[in-house]
C-alpha cells in the first residue's frame, strides 16, 4: 500500500473523526439513536481502516490482540458490575434508581455505563474477529487465542 | 446485607456465571481459570439448593429484573418445577468442574484450556437463565447463550471432526433458535406482551386462532431440535462423540433436559394443556416420535463402535421416555418425565464420566481400544457398570424408579403398546451396555497394543462416583424424589388450568 498515497492520507484524516464518531454515538446514545453496540461497531470498522490500508501488523502493534482479550472482557464485567452495584446499594439487579441520590440520575449514569460496557466489548470482539479472518494462513504462534 | 442477598439469589444464579466468564478470558492460564470455575459452580450450586428449599416452602420465587415491575420488565419465576431442573443444571456444572481439570488437561493444548472454562460458565449461564426466566423472549436469549458457547465447545474438541460436528450443531441449533424466535414473534402478535404469565392470561380469547397455532407449532418444533427429540435428532451424535470428554458430560447431562424443560414451561404455562392437547393433537405426535425415538435410538446404540457415540445415541432413545412422558399430559406423566430428567442426567452424566476417564487413560474409547480395561481401571469400569445398569432400568437404581413411575402412568391410562415399546427399549439397552461391559470385562487388549496401567486421577474418581452414588441413593430412597417431582408436576398443571 505504500504507493497508494491518496489513500493513505485519506485514510489518515478520515480514522480520527470516524472515532470522534463513535465516541459521540457511545455518549450521545441516551438522547439521540445510537449507544454502544453501534458505538462499538464504528470503533472497530476505524481500526479495520487502518489495517486494511496500513496492514494487519501496523494494527496489530497499535492494538494487541492480548489487549483485546482483556478489553471484551472488561466491558462484560462493567455491564454485570454496574448490575451489582445496584444490587449492593440496595435495589434489584440493573436498577439504576439505585446509584445515585436522585433517581433520575441514577437512571443516567447506568445508562451511561452499561453501554459503556456493552460498546466496549463489541468494539473489541468485532475487532479480534477480524485478525483472525485476516491472519488465517499464519503459523499457528503468531495467534493469540 | 445477607438478607438483602437472600433477596438477589434468583438473579446471583444467573450473573455469577455471566461475570466469572470473562474473569477466567483475563486469567488467561489453566489453574486460574479452573479455579474460578470450580468455585462459582459450587457456589451456584449452592444458591440453588438454597432456592430449592425456598420454592419447598413458598411455592414461587419471583424476582423483577432493574426493578422494573412485570409485565414490562423482566421477570425472573422459580417454581417447584424449574427448582428441580436449575438443581439438576448447576449440581452436574459443579461436578463437571471437579472432573474437568485432568480432563482437559489432557484433551487439549494448554493455551486454550482457560477458554473451555470460560465457555462453560457462559453454557451455564445460559441454561441456568433458561430455567429461571418468566419472559419468553428472554428466555430464547439464554438459549442462543447457551447454545453458542456449546458450539464453540464443541468445536474445542480433541480430533479435527469436532469442528465439522459443531458446525452441523450450528447449523441445526440456528434453525431451532430461529423456529423458537418466530413462534415467540406470533405470540407477541396476538397478545403484545412477552411476560409468559401475562401471555397466558391474554391468549384466553384468542387462543383458537391460526396465529396462535402457528405458533405453538413454530415453538414445540424448536425447542424439539435442541432437545433432540426424533427426527430432530441429526445432530446429536457427532456432537456428543467429538467434544472433550467433561463438555459431553456436563452438555449431555443438562442441556437437553432444559430444552425439554422450555417446551414443557411453554406448553403447560403459556399455551395450556387444554390448547395443545385437547384442540391440537401435540399428544398424538409426540407419543408417535417418542417411541420412535426410544426404539430408533436404543437400535442404532447397538451397532457402534465408539462407547461415546453409543452413549449419545442412548441419549436419543431417553429422551424418547421423557417427551414420552410429558406427551401424555397427566400429573403422572409430568412426574415421569421430570424425574427421568433428573435421572437421566445422574445416569449419563456418570456414564459419560467414565468413558472419559477411559478415554483419558486410553487417548481413544471404542469398544476394541477399552478392551480388558475392566483389571487395570477396575474403579472407573465398576462407575461405568452400575451407571449401565442404571441406564437399563436395573431395581435399586435411579433408572428403575424412572421407569417404574413411567410405567404406572402408563397403566393409569391403559397404554399397554407404549409399555411394552418401553420394555423392547430397555431390552436394546441390555444389548448395548452388555457389548461394552463384555469389552471391559471378558476380553484381552489387541495385540499389540500398549498396555496402559493405573486407575483415573483421584478428582475425575470422585465426581464419578458421586454420581454413582447418587443414582443408588436415588434407587433405593425414590420416594423422597418423586415426592418431590410430583408436587413440581402438580405445581405446574395447577398454573396451567
Amino acid at each position: 500500500m505504500q504507493e497508494h498515497t491518496v489513500l493513505r492520507i485519506i485514510a489518515k484524516l478520515l480514522i480520527a473523526p470516524i472515532i470522534i464518531f463513535a465516541l459521540y454515538v457511545q455518549f450521545h446514545g441516551d438522547y439521540s439513536p445510537g449507544g454502544g453496540f453501534q458505538a462499538g461497531v464504528i470503533l472497530a470498522s476505524a481500526l479495520i481502516l487502518h489495517a486494511l490500508v496500513f496492514g494487519v501488523q501496523a494494527t496489530r502493534r497499535a492494538v494487541p490482540p492480548a489487549v483485546l482479550r482483556v478489553t471484551a472482557s472488561l466491558g462484560v464485567l462493567i455491564y454485570a458490575g454496574t448490575g451489582v452495584i445496584c444490587m449492593l446499594r440496595g435495589g434489584a439487579f440493573l436498577d439504576y434508581d439505585y446509584l445515585a441520590h436522585n433517581p433520575v440520575h441514577g437512571q443516567h449514569y447506568g445508562l451511561l455505563l452499561v453501554e459503556f460496557g456493552v460498546g466496549m466489548t463489541v468494539a473489541s470482539v468485532v475487532t479480534a474477529i477480524f485478525y483472525v479472518f485476516a491472519g488465517r494462513g499464519r503459523q499457528p504462534g503468531e495467534h493469540e487465542d | 446485607m445477607i438478607v438483602q442477598l437472600f433477596h438477589q439469589m434468583p438473579v446471583l444464579v444467573v450473573i455469577l456465571p455471566l461475570m466469572a466468564a470473562p474473569l477466567c478470558v483475563i486469567a488467561h492460564r489453566a489453574l486460574p481459570a479452573w479455579l474460578i470455575h470450580t468455585a462459582v459452580s459450587w457456589v451456584v450450586f449452592g444458591i440453588s439448593f438454597l432456592l430449592f428449599v425456598e420454592t419447598r416452602v413458598a411455592g414461587r420465587v419471583v424476582y423483577a429484573l432493574g426493578g422494573w415491575a412485570p409485565p414490562f420488565g423482566i421477570e425472573l419465576v422459580i417454581d417447584r418445577f424449574s427448582a428441580i431442573v436449575l438443581l439438576l443444571v448447576t449440581g452436574m456444572s459443579a461436578l463437571t468442574s471437579l472432573y474437568a481439570r485432568a480432563s482437559i488437561a489432557a484433551e487439549l493444548p494448554r493455551e486454550r484450556a482457560y477458554l473451555v472454562y470460560a465457555a462453560m460458565l457462559l453454557c451455564l449461564c445460559g441454561l441456568v437463565g433458561m430455567t429461571v426466566t418468566g419472559d419468553a423472549f428472554n428466555l430464547f436469549v439464554f438459549l442462543e447463550v447457551s447454545s453458542l458457547a456449546s458450539y464453540s465447545l464443541i468445536a474445542m474438541g480433541p480430533s479435527r471432526r469436532a469442528l465439522l460436528s459443531s458446525f452441523q450443531y450450528l447449523i441445526m441449533g440456528t434453525v431451532g433458535g430461529t423456529f423458537l424466535l418466530i413462534g415467540i414473534g406470533f405470540l407477541y402478535v396476538m397478545t403484545g406482551t412477552l411476560n409468559m404469565a401475562d401471555i397466558a392470561q391474554r391468549l384466553q380469547g384468542v387462543a383458537h386462532t391460526h396465529t396462535v397455532e402457528a405458533g405453538l407449532a413454530f415453538i414445540v418444533v424448536g425447542l424439539s431440535l435442541k432437545a433432540a427429540l426424533f427426527p430432530l435428532h441429526a445432530w446429536l451424535p457427532n456432537a456428543y462423540t467429538y467434544a472433550p470428554s467433561s463438555v459431553s458430560v456436563f452438555i449431555a447431562a443438562t442441556s437437553t433436559k432444559v430444552a425439554v424443560y422450555a417446551l414443557i414451561r411453554f406448553v403447560f404455562t403459556v399455551f395450556g394443556a387444554d390448547l395443545a392437547f385437547d384442540s391440537l393433537p401435540l399428544g398424538d405426535v409426540l407419543i408417535v416420535l417418542s417411541v420412535a425415538a426410544m426404539l430408533s435410538g436404543s437400535l442404532a446404540a447397538i451397532f457402534q463402535t465408539d462407547v461415546k457415540r453409543l452413549l449419545a445415541w442412548s441419549s436419543v432413545a431417553q429422551m424418547g421416555y421423557i417427551v414420552l412422558g410429558f406427551a401424555l399430559a397427566t400429573g403422572a406423566g409430568l412426574t415421569a418425565a421430570l424425574t427421568h430428567m433428573v435421572n437421566h442426567g445422574l445416569i449419563k452424566g456418570a456414564l459419560f464420566m467414565a468413558v472419559g476417564a477411559m478415554f483419558w487413560r486410553m487417548q481413544a474409547c471404542s469398544i476394541n481400544d477399552i478392551a480388558g480395561l475392566g483389571k487395570r481401571m477396575p474403579w472407573t469400569c465398576a462407575a461405568f457398570v452400575v451407571g449401565g445398569l442404571s441406564l437399563i432400568g436395573f431395581p435399586g437404581t435411579a433408572g428403575f424408579i424412572s421407569k417404574w413411575v413411567l410405567l404406572q402412568a402408563l397403566m393409569v391410562d391403559h397404554h399397554w403398546l407404549l409399555a411394552a415399546a418401553i420394555l423392547v427399549s430397555s431390552l436394546l439397552a441390555v444389548i448395548y451396555i452388555g457389548r461394552v461391559v463384555e469389552s471391559l470385562y471378558f476380553r484381552e487388549p489387541a495385540e499389540g497394543r500398549k498396555v496402559a496401567r493405573g486407575e483415573a486421577p483421584a478428582l475425575m474418581l470422585v465426581a464419578t462416583w458421586t454420581l454413582v452414588a447418587l443414582n443408588i441413593a436415588v434407587g433405593l430412597f425414590g420416594a423422597a424424589e418423586v415426592d418431590a417431582t410430583r408436587q413440581a408436576a402438580m405445581s405446574l398443571l395447577g398454573v396451567g388450568q
